[in-house]
């Protein structure tokens, strides 16, 4: 099974690199940048798990619910 | 005092704390590694600063796995006083002992620079011998240092008076230039409910010898030591 899981920071919570990335495309002449959000990607191949199990290690360890959330898709 | 200092892969604020604790009297303190399994034997443990397991994923989320951390809860429920510094203090945050959570500085810098903090209560093992009010200058050295929770959590740390300490000015105001790491209401260290388990980003270790520039972080553990050897019924 492949898995994607994609973790980002909670609308509430600040993301300071975000912001700052944000600025740079404008530097860089991109302009009209409303909002940049900086997340995290992990890919991961498993046999055996059922999703429940790889929803816990989602929310055990590899995302922090205090400031993010997370996507689990299963690819294949 | 028998103390414990954990060593993580990463850790690097080790030998300063435990040199910190050792130029105390009565006190013993010894290095205890991540894979051992128990801390029984020991009145007080500490939980350095550094950047354990080079903060992958998030600061102190896989040294929340170490197999001594199992101990370290073991601990903080049976009130042994537990105190984590600056990455022991994301560690603590990570493994559920402290509400909130430590994210990227603010203005996105690494802070390694002298600060002032405000002490806001006497009423912990941590602080006792400290008056409420006091201004500490204590040493920072962090990037993801910047004090982050849920408004709901914020009005909880206020309602149980569990921030101990917030960066002030020298006057002992909050302000918005005296925070180094734009962190929720200046908060810069925290204890939970039971108030034996505390986080601080600042390092009182670094702060216990004239040389060093400052001697205030011996009020820290004086407090600790203190409550260890008097229990909670002397303060102030």
């Amino acid at each position: 099974m492949k898995v994607r899981i994609t973790i980002m920071p909670q609308a509430a919570v600040l993301d300071p690199a975000g912001v700052a990335t944000a600025h740079a495309l404008e530097h860089l002449g991109l302009h009209g940048v409303s909002s940049l959000r900086i997340g995290k990607l992990i890919e991961l191949d498993i046999e055996g798990a059922t999703e429940e199990e790889l929803h816990q290690a989602c929310r055990d360890l590899l995302s922090n619910p205090v400031m993010e959330d997370y996507c689990l898709e299963v690819i294949s | 005092m028998r103390c414990a200092v954990l060593q993580f892969p990463g850790s690097n604020g080790d030998i300063d704390a435990l040199e910190a604790l050792r130029s105390f009297e009565n006190v013993t303190a010894e290095l205890v590694w991540h894979q051992e399994k128990s801390l029984d034997s020991f009145e007080f443990i500490l939980l350095p600063g550094g950047f354990s397991y080079g903060d992958y994923l998030r600061c102190g989320a896989i040294a929340r796995f170490s197999p001594i951390m199992q101990a370290v809860q073991k601990a903080a429920a049976s009130g042994t006083l537990i105190l984590g510094i600056c990455n022991g203090f994301q560690i603590l945050c990570e493994a559920g002992l402290l509400p909130g959570t430590l994210i990227r500085n603010r203005n996105l810098l690494f802070r390694c620079e002298e600060r002032l903090v405000r002490v806001e209560t006497s009423d912990s093992p941590f602080t006792k011998k400290i008056s409420s009010g006091s201004v500490l200058h204590l040493p920072i050295a962090h990037g993801e240092g910047c004090y982050f929770a849920k408004e709901e959590t914020l009005q909880e740390l206020h309602d149980k008076d569990q921030v101990l300490l917030r960066y002030a000015t020298s006057k002992g105001e909050i302000t918005k230039d005296a925070n180094p790491n734009g962190s929720c209401e200046n908060i810069a260290g925290i204890c939970n409910q039971k108030r034996n388990v505390f986080g601080l980003m600042p390092h009182p270790e670094r702060a216990c010898d004239e040389l060093l520039g400052s001697t205030d972080g011996r009020m820290i553990f004086e407090s600790i030591l203190d409550h260890v050897h008097h229990g909670a019924g002397t303060s102030l």
